[in-house]
């Protein structure tokens, strides 16, 4: 009784008055500098979200014809016919939706354990100078332009895959998605452009899972050392199972990468949309790739193409949105920036 | 056979190779067609507690196998001899000398293995084949070895540290195959007068070191810098609005820029090429094809990530730099000018700079705003304009030996373009050892002090 007395005798007779009342804001204005500041910052802010959002609805409105003229077979139909020699073009995204998933996954597929596997070496066992150079060809391999890694591809490596192909689909011919026609070509293969996009997605699955496995607790690390566990032992128990969440949205995050890439596909894919997926045979197709080999494309057409572009970028939007919800929600990517 | 304790075997068309760990400790590697009868072999000894460890092989091949000679005397576990087996701390994750041998040794022993197996006895089913059995042997022998010297637990920690170890540099070998393979097709062709010269009056087919990419670097550099000009204040001014005020349209203009930097970089040239290039809104000249709309479409794909990375520099900007700034009278604008910008000067300038890295290789939303030229035209706000990206894309897919080897000469240019940035990127990011003004030392003070005072 007499405390809460004191307390309220106390705070009445605090020492300067701040506010005039609880609760309300401060009374001095905001200098003309502040002001200006304020303007500025929040008209650019404005600025972006108004050019990005003109973007997004001028892409629709420009995609609508194709939308219309197709209707719902733009999503079943799987030839996308761009109507040369005045053909009347015929739209629909399936098969190139089909064939931008393939190489993505494989690309994520192979992607996977790479990085993962990298991003231990860098957080736990490199040390120094080897840790610097790790971390610093990791950048590297994301700043070199996707025109080189598909020129690479291209005139490089497709030299040495269509052995592994041949022989992998000799083995497993029987399953329809890795059997070869008699006669068929192993050469401009989905597998080939999944091996070379699988490069461009290692930095951002690599530098996910960096983040994630560096935040892992460093007092249950080192209790597990302390219990006499190996590092191996240590990464397995601790590591990994704290990375898990960040694994998972820094795949998906490459995936959605995969999925946009546009000029080493479409230098690797003859660009022929099919429902028929082989994955080591010649043939394929890719939204993005399909585009880039269509410059110039007018009217109806070029609807379709935008038609086309807006299912990738509603994919792309939905895994990078997945992603960093997973990458947020797990408790090892607290302040992972997806 | 059945002298073999442990072993792995690898079955390969009914032929089987073996590491078998025999009692005596030793290690053994066989060769085995599919009646039984050895082919080949190699023997490595088991650690011994004086002697050089020496392999006995049998068959067409020399082991060069290293293995750690320990000093402790053996120890006998349970009426077993554990051979070599320390009694010392092991630490597995500690690699001496003698654990690198001894990998080192695995692996050329196994590499003799496969050119032995699958290069004399039966064909190779192709390179990833053999490159895939040497690993699975290296790690078998590895592991049977250090089971040996520290006990199964060290032995995965080992076989574990070198998967990791292989994956890192399954990273790095393509890398370097890639730079190798553009450096090696492109740079023996590269002549100063490839900076001088365009393409004007070169025959196709004529040979690689005519004419040269002038055209190509200047619009490079022309739609690059248009594009950095239009990003940079956009780009870090918003950044700052999401970051330093208060505004409640902060929350939608973040989830739209995430949402844009997924944006397909090809959707971007399309757009360009759609909304004003095909539509040309007022009529005007500008919109048609030319460097200009190419840089638009470079700053769409770039404006989004420039700001994402620059949002994150700056949230990295402690608050307690800012609350004391403020405590101190500061305006928010001079806060910003003053503590937050400079405190992440070094990060922003990276963002910005990979920023740059990034569009400068970027090919895709070129495609269908820039168009390509083969001459030189300096004005980007007028008529098609080259690019190097552009350049490599149109050359190297022309049959024409020479003139893909002239888009290979352009790649080595970019590629040391995209290069020198990221090394600047690197060098402006590296950590900066942290500037001490030192204040006047206290007996400086003390003795103007007492001057005075005297």
């Amino acid at each position: 009784m007499s405390g809460a007395q004191m307390t309220n005798g106390l705070s009445t007779r605090a020492a300067t008055k701040l506010r005039e009342r609880p609760g309300s804001k401060p009374n001095d204005p905001p200098t003309v500098v502040d002001q200006v500041f304020t303007g500025f910052t929040r008209t650019s802010g404005i600025i972006v979200l108004g050019l990005l959002v003109l973007i997004a609805v001028f892409l629709f409105r420009e995609a609508l014809p194709a939308f219309r003229e197709a209707g719902w077979s733009f999503f079943t139909e799987y030839r996308f016919d761009i109507g040369a020699n005045n053909r009347k073009p015929e739209l629909g995204v399936l098969g190139l939706l089909l064939g931008t998933m393939v190489v993505a996954v494989i690309a994520t597929g192979i992607a996977i354990p790479v990085s993962v596997l990298t991003a231990l070496f860098i957080t736990d066992i490199a040390r120094g100078r080897a840790r610097q150079l790790m971390i610093g060809l990791v950048d590297l391999l994301a700043a070199i332009p996707s025109l080189l890694y598909g020129l690479w591809g291209f005139a490089f490596l497709s030299n040495y895959i269509p052995s592994v192909s041949e022989w992998t689909s000799g083995k497993l011919g029987f399953l329809a998605v890795f059997g070869v026609k008699d006669g068929g070509q192993y050469i401009q293969s989905y597998f080939i452009a999944g091996t070379v996009v699988s490069m461009m997605t290692l930095p951002i699955i690599t530098s996910i899972c960096r983040e994630v496995f560096d935040q892992a607790p460093p007092g249950e690390k080192e209790a597990a050392l302390a219990l006499g566990s190996t590092r191996w032992g240590m990464l397995w128990n601790v590591v990994l199972p704290f990375g898990r969440g960040g694994i998972i949205g820094g795949s998906m995050l490459g995936l959605g990468r995969a999925l946009g890439e546009t000029i080493a596909v479409s230098l690797l894919l003859p660009q022929i949309p099919s429902l028929s997926v082989h994955v080591f045979e010649y043939g394929g197709a890719t939204i993005s790739g399909f585009i880039a080999n269509n410059t110039g494309a007018q009217g109806l057409t070029l609807a379709g193409l935008l038609g086309a572009g807006l299912v990738l970028f509603c994919f792309t939007l939905i895994t990078n949105f997945l992603a960093s919800i997973i990458i947020s929600r797990s408790r090892s990517g607290a302040g992972v920036d997806a | 056979m059945t002298n073999i304790d442990d072993r792995i075997a690898v079955d390969l068309r009914g032929e089987q190779i073996t590491i078998g760990r025999q009692p005596d400790g030793s290690v053994k590697v066989e060769v085995i067609n599919g009646r039984g009868e050895p082919l080949a072999g190699a023997v490595l000894p088991p650690l011994a507690d004086s002697g050089q460890p020496q392999a006995h092989t049998t068959g067409p091949q020399t082991i060069s196998g290293t293995t750690s000679a320990d000093a402790t005397p053996a120890v006998t576990v349970s009426g077993r001899r554990a051979v070599g087996r320390s009694t010392r701390k092991l630490r597995p994750g500690l690699w001496t000398p003698a654990d690198v041998g001894l990998v080192l040794g695995s692996a050329a022993t196994a590499a003799l293995v496969v050119a032995v197996v699958l290069r004399q006895f039966f064909e190779s089913p192709g390179w990833l084949a053999d490159l895939s059995l040497w690993f699975v042997l290296t790690l078998g022998l590895v592991y049977f070895t250090a089971r040996e010297q520290m006990g199964p637990l060290a032995a995965r920690d080992r076989v574990a540290t070198l998967v990791i170890g292989s994956g890192a540099l399954l990273l790095v070998v393509p890398l370097v195959s890639l730079l190798g393979y553009i450096f090696i097709k492109g740079l023996p062709s590269l002549r100063l007068s490839f900076f001088t010269h365009d393409l004007k009056g070169v025959a196709p087919g004529s040979p690689a070191t005519e004419g040269g990419g002038l055209h190509a670097i200047v619009g490079t550099l022309e739609q690059a810098g248009i594009a950095l000009l239009i990003v940079l204040p956009l780009g870090v001014l918003t950044a700052v609005f999401l970051n330093e005020t208060r505004s409640k349209f902060r929350r939608p203009v973040r989830i739209i820029v995430d949402a844009m930097s997924g944006l397909p970089s090809i959707v971007a040239g399309l757009f360009i090429y759609s909304a004003l290039i095909i539509n040309k809104p007022g009529n005007s000249p500008l919109f048609n094809f030319n460097g200009f709309m190419a840089a638009l479409a470079l700053s769409m794909v770039m404006l989004p990530t420039v700001t994402r990375t620059v949002d994150v520099v700056l949230r990295l900007v402690p608050d307690g730099l800012r609350e004391a700034s403020l405590a101190l009278g500061a305006s928010r604008a001079r806060t910003v000018w003053s503590i937050v910008l400079p405190t992440a000067r070094s990060g922003v300038t990276t963002a910005i700079v990979l920023g740059l890295a990034r569009i400068v290789g970027e090919t895709a939303p070129l495609l269908f705003t820039s168009f390509g030229n083969t001459l030189l035209n300096g004005n980007p706000f007028k008529d098609p304009q080259e690019s190097l990206p552009f350049f490599v894309y149109r050359l190297v897919k022309l049959p024409s030996a020479t003139d893909s080897e002239r888009g290979y000469i352009g790649a080595v240019v970019l590629i040391l373009i995209v290069l020198s940035l990221f090394t600047i990127a690197r060098w402006a990011g590296r950590p900066r050892k942290a500037k001490t003004r030192s204040p006047r030392p206290a007996t400086d003070l003390l003795t103007s002090a007492t001057g005075r005072s005297s």
